[in-house]
């Protein structure tokens, strides 16, 4: 389950080795931009002990490797493979080639450290225009791939307009990633919101991603955790109605019905879809049936 | 693995330490930290230890630890090594 991800430089040893405290489903270590390409070695290395030494448990450790078209990201890679990142956050993708050569290396390491093919996800970051036109070819290039993540800030650079807190401008990239990762299979994780002092606009800003299909969200700041991870978390009564659908099927299913209703509704196949959706993240955050 | 050069790692920060590392002949090791007292054998022994795992048998080490834990020194001190050797 990762409702949210929580962006933690990748040099800075006091957030590192909190980052397991602050309440975020994900931590994406980040050795790309937050990190100064003076400091990549320092950061590697800083990233790959805290993955070694720390306890991580309850919190998945996501890194954010440096792209394809630099020098480092090899290096990324070599590192920390072997303490098994639950995926890798591939900047700067643009189309599925960029995946494919990701892929290639990171299977050859898997293959030098003795781990089945697959083992680490990836999940290209898409923030470049051609990346947004590509996103189906991107996240169906390969089993690897096991999200897409919207980068808003740089494809708002390539898209030549300013990045706003409505988001107008990403509507078309937001729409068009969850289409895209959907139809391909796999998840879908929304860009940060980066006013970290608006309460009001995190909580618009999350509910507007949920409602359009996003997985979850990513954060750069661990006020805007607890919003996040509330907004993607089902409701008390979406549960409850979950419950009452898998009931509804069931009794039809005993008497031999076909089609039925619930509270006047018609269930089909995507509410139950829905509903089984709900039931599984409501066992996963410990939420049980309401009366 | 040989110190050919001055080098250094880390920062003042909280949590963080700043390691610097020279040439020299055998290990020294000085360590300036706010736990010193309690923690000082302890981190230097962590020290040490990296620098045996890592082949260097020849540095003088400067550690200022602001409260960094010990895969922070780790981390720290194997940088230093790495930009003291020079490659």
């Amino acid at each position: 389950m990762r409702r949210s991800m929580l962006f933690l430089p990748g040099n800075n040893p006091n957030m590192l080795i909190n980052g397991n405290c602050l309440g975020a489903d994900a931590v994406i270590f980040d050795l790309e931009d937050a990190v100064a390409p003076d400091q990549k070695d320092a950061a590697r290395i800083l990233v790959r002990n805290t993955m070694r030494y720390m306890d991580f448990r309850g919190c998945e450790i996501i890194v954010r490797i440096n792209s394809i078209d630099t020098p480092y990201w090899k290096a990324d890679v070599d590192e920390i493979l072997p303490y098994t990142p639950g995926l890798i956050l591939l900047p700067k993708t643009s189309c599925a080639a960029d995946v494919l050569e990701a892929d290639a290396y990171i299977t050859e390491v898997e293959e030098k450290l003795g781990l089945a093919q697959n083992t680490v996800g990836l999940m290209p970051l898409i923030e470049t225009a051609m990346g947004v036109e590509n996103a189906f070819a991107i996240a169906s290039a390969t089993k690897r791939v096991q999200a897409l993540f919207l980068g808003a800030e740089d494809l708002t650079a390539d898209l030549q307009c300013k990045r706003t807190k409505e988001g107008r401008e990403i509507e078309y990239a937001r729409t068009r990633l969850v289409v895209a990762a959907r139809a391909a299979g796999v998840a879908v994780y929304d860009t940060p919101f980066t006013d970290v002092n608006d309460d009001e606009g995190i909580v618009t800003d999350a509910a507007l991603a949920k409602a359009l299909g996003f997985t979850g969200k990513a954060s750069i700041s661990p006020r805007h955790v607890e919003v996040i991870n509330s907004v993607f978390s089902p409701t008390q009564k979406d549960v409850d109605y979950a419950y009452e659908v898998m009931d509804a099927i069931a009794l039809a299913k005993k008497q031999g019905k076909g089609a039925i209703s619930l509270h006047g509704k018609m269930i089909d196949a995507p509410i139950v879809t829905r509903a089984q959706q709900t039931i599984a993240m409501a066992e996963a955050l410990g939420m049980e049936r309401g009366m | 693995m040989e110190i050919k050069k001055l080098a250094s790692a880390g920062t003042m920060e909280s949590s963080d330490a700043y390691v610097e590392i020279e040439p020299a002949q055998g290990v020294c090791v000085t360590l300036e930290s706010v736990v010193g007292q309690q923690f000082g054998e302890a981190i230097t022994a962590v020290v040490k230890e990296v620098l045996q795992d890592l082949g260097v048998e020849n540095a003088k080490v400067r550690v200022v630890d602001r409260g960094a834990l010990e895969c922070v020194i780790r981390a720290r001190v194997e940088t230093a090594v790495v930009r003291g050797k020079g490659e």
